[in-house]
């Protein structure tokens, strides 16, 4: 029993990494019908200058977070401009090869900027630094995953709520036409997308990097973000809210395949794929997802 | 069927066979192919190795070009069919255990292992394909992706076969009767080193698959993908069945890529299940975004691009070394050439380096008809003149053009 709650402790922990990751493809989704295919590498891309903010420039945990978040937005917004501004009506083939060509490019400039000497994985707390309560350790790290998710989830709600660019970014991803004729100014809405999802790339990838117990900084982070497309297809391509249960879900798909897999008759290494496997028996059954819009085509 | 040039009783053939028809590309053809046997002759162990290994890359490449280029599918899983291929021609060819802990091996030939290879890899494409390409869209493309993982997980589980987390070594060698393609051999009495030998099989091969894609891109089936790429409502509307087509272009994908990947493993001798990755993957899709979608020479043009550069780098060493010990390495520089390059491409020229070249090809046309034009009719000046200031009627230009050289 105390071996469950440990992993039901871990796995929301790390599926509230995971519903970050998923925000983020899911916001730029709903805006511009882009997959963006290097969302994992954004991750890695903030999670990096995180690390050399705090482990060779010497900066506290926040600044360089916010380092992290400005850089990411940066790319984002600026490839949003640059590169897909100049997509517009291209078949969506192109606009998602173009989106893995970014994620060639980022992978492999950060692979090169690491080199052989890693910089230590940020964390706001200790790595090991825990509370425990009856036998079942509640990292602080993975505590506060949960916390900052919960935040970000909230936040994000207000703003596509309360303020008047979440009501433009709500009115484009129900109908562009509409939203245009009604003044609202698309090419400011896809920045928008591109920005936040850059910025809750930084946080998600911090909070991965945290909770996977790694003391170095590890260049497989953006491919171990992947697992976030379960997520998506889970929770429903085009919904926020699902983004968020799909990530907490196949979190905890994760992290108790991986802890029962102990027991060995399903093989090393089961729990990399159960994610998968999961979101393969979802396109079977209702490949819209739980939330998601039921505009998915079959043929 | 106006096309210019000589023509010959072995025109039909040469049609027939995809070869090049106009003067110019044959005479590429030519060069290509004098490049090569110089290369092979005398260029050297390690160039021949690498000529080799970008050889199986294309066949590959083919493959993906068939699924993504002609019929538009955005797939990631090349890499795993490619492991299925290899992991089946190891199988089936390698060597029976000799100690306990041995990976399985039926010691059977190469005209079994090499068409099954891509037999399995083919029938796991056609279980696969039904729930996969049923999703419009880039839903393939999330599908393959899970795939790699799946097969990551399976090679590495899968030991009787597969040799677990080390890989296996004892791969078989192509062999046809006592010759063996896999060492050194003489050959009408000349020494050849093994990856000489290994050309040998290779290059018929490669030019088989080749011919037969560019065919079958333009026979039936082929056209019914790229009506499909191009827009599936009106492809349906023709009468095209799009579940068909898809399923058709992926199984064919499947098979080229697994008798790629039986062939990679057979050349190098090892696989390892990471060999099998992500990133092989998105080698190829750069590989054909660099190269050319849909087009058989951009498969093989870019094939050579991602795949023999990196590796002609770091056999000959030619990148400055630094003077710290923190070098790039090949593999990451060209990682970022390519990043770059499928940017680049996707942004200006879709069509890839063959696109370049196909437009180099009419700006090269266009200044010998100005030139033409000055001396002989007005009508083709007159049209050259308005396709400058309307470069959508190139079509038209050339016909014209056609026309006014005819009666020469």
């Amino acid at each position: 029993m105390t071996l469950f709650i440990q992993l039901m402790f871990s796995g929301l922990a790390l599926g509230s990494d995971y519903a970050l990751i998923a925000l983020g493809f899911t916001i730029i989704f709903k805006a511009s019908e882009v997959i963006n295919f290097a969302q994992g590498e954004f991750l890695l891309v903030g999670t990096f200058v995180v690390s050399t903010a705090m482990f060779s420039w010497r900066l506290g945990f926040f600044p360089a977070v916010l380092l992290g978040m400005g850089v990411t937005v940066l790319i984002g917004v600026i490839f949003e401009r640059v590169v897909l501004r100049r997509m517009i009506g291209r078949p969506p083939f192109t606009i998602i090869m173009v989106t893995i060509g970014l994620d060639v490019l980022l992978l492999t400039a950060v692979t090169i900027l690491v080199g052989s000497n890693s910089p230590g994985a940020p964390a706001p707390f200790d790595i090991v630094s825990a509370i425990t309560v009856g036998g079942v350790k509640f990292g602080l790290n993975a505590l506060a995953s949960i916390v900052i998710t919960i935040l970000i989830c909230v936040a994000l709600y207000a703003f596509l709520r309360y303020t008047r660019y979440g009501l433009a970014m709500r009115a484009t991803a129900i109908d562009q036409e509409a939203a245009r004729a009604m003044g609202i100014r698309i090419s400011t809405v896809y920045a928008l997308a591109w920005g936040i999802s850059g910025a809750i790339a930084t946080i998600g990838g911090v909070f991965l990097a945290a909770g996977a117990g790694n003391p170095v900084f590890d260049v497989g982070l953006g491919q171990g973000a992947l697992v976030a497309f379960p997520a998506i297809i889970l929770g429903g391509l085009d919904s926020i809210p699902g983004a968020v249960v799909g990530g907490v879900v196949i979190g905890l798909v994760y992290v108790l395949t991986q802890g029962y897999e102990a027991s060995g008759f399903l093989g090393v290494n089961f729990h990399t794929i159960s994610p998968y496997l999961v979101m393969i028996l979802v396109l079977l059954i209702r490949p819209y997802g739980l939330f998601g819009t039921r505009k998915v085509e079959r043929i | 069927m106006s096309a210019p040039g000589p023509v010959g009783s072995s025109a039909p053939v040469a049609a027939l066979l995809g070869l090049p028809r106009s003067s110019r590309s044959r005479a590429l053809a030519l060069v290509g192919a004098i490049l090569l046997a110089l290369i092979f002759l005398f260029g050297g162990d390690g160039w021949v190795s690498i000529l080799d290994f970008t050889m199986v890359a294309a066949i590959a490449a083919l493959g993906l070009n068939v699924l993504s280029g002609y019929a538009g599918q955005i797939s990631l899983g090349i890499a795993f069919f490619m492991g299925i291929g290899a992991y089946t021609a190891a199988w089936l060819g390698g060597s029976p255990p000799q100690l306990p802990g041995d990976p399985a091996g039926l010691g059977l030939s190469f005209v079994i292992w090499l068409p099954a290879s891509g037999i399995v890899a083919a029938f796991i494409g056609a279980l696969i394909g039904p729930t996969a390409l049923r999703l419009k869209g880039f839903y393939l493309g999330i599908v393959t992706l899970a795939l790699v993982f799946i097969g990551q997980y399976l090679f590495i589980n899968l030991r009787v076969i597969t040799g677990g987390q080390q890989g296996r070594f004892n791969f078989p060698a192509p062999t046809i009767g006592d010759f063996s393609f896999a060492s050194p051999n003489p050959i009408f009495g000349v020494q050849l080193t093994t990856n000489q030998c290994f050309f040998l099989p290779l290059l018929p091969l490669l030019a088989l698959v080749a011919v037969f894609i560019a065919n079958i891109a333009r026979s039936r089936p082929g056209r019914a993908w790229q009506a499909v790429r191009d827009n599936e409502t009106a492809a349906a509307i023709m009468g095209i069945n799009l579940f068909e087509a898809k399923i058709g272009a992926f199984v064919l994908s499947s098979f080229l890529a697994g008798t790629a990947g039986a062939l990679d493993a057979s050349l190098s001798g090892i696989a390892t299940p990471g060999t099998w990755s992500l990133l092989l993957s998105i080698q190829f899709i750069a590989a054909i975004l660099i190269g050319g979608v849909a087009s058989v020479w951009g498969s093989i043009l870019g094939a050579a691009f991602v795949f023999a550069i990196p590796t002609a780098l770091n056999t000959f060493s030619l990148l400055p070394q630094n003077a710290s010990s923190t070098g790039i390495s090949s593999g990451d520089l060209s990682a970022i050439f390519y990043g770059l390059l499928i940017i680049v491409f996707l942004l200006f020229e879709p069509a890839g380096i063959i696109g370049l070249a196909r437009r180099i090809r009419t700006a090269n046309q266009r200044i010998e008809t100005r030139r033409k034009g000055g001396e002989t009719t007005t009508a083709t000046t007159t049209a050259v003149a308005s396709s400058e200031r309307e470069p959508q009627l190139d079509v038209e230009r050339m016909d014209l053009t056609r026309r006014a050289d005819a009666p020469q």
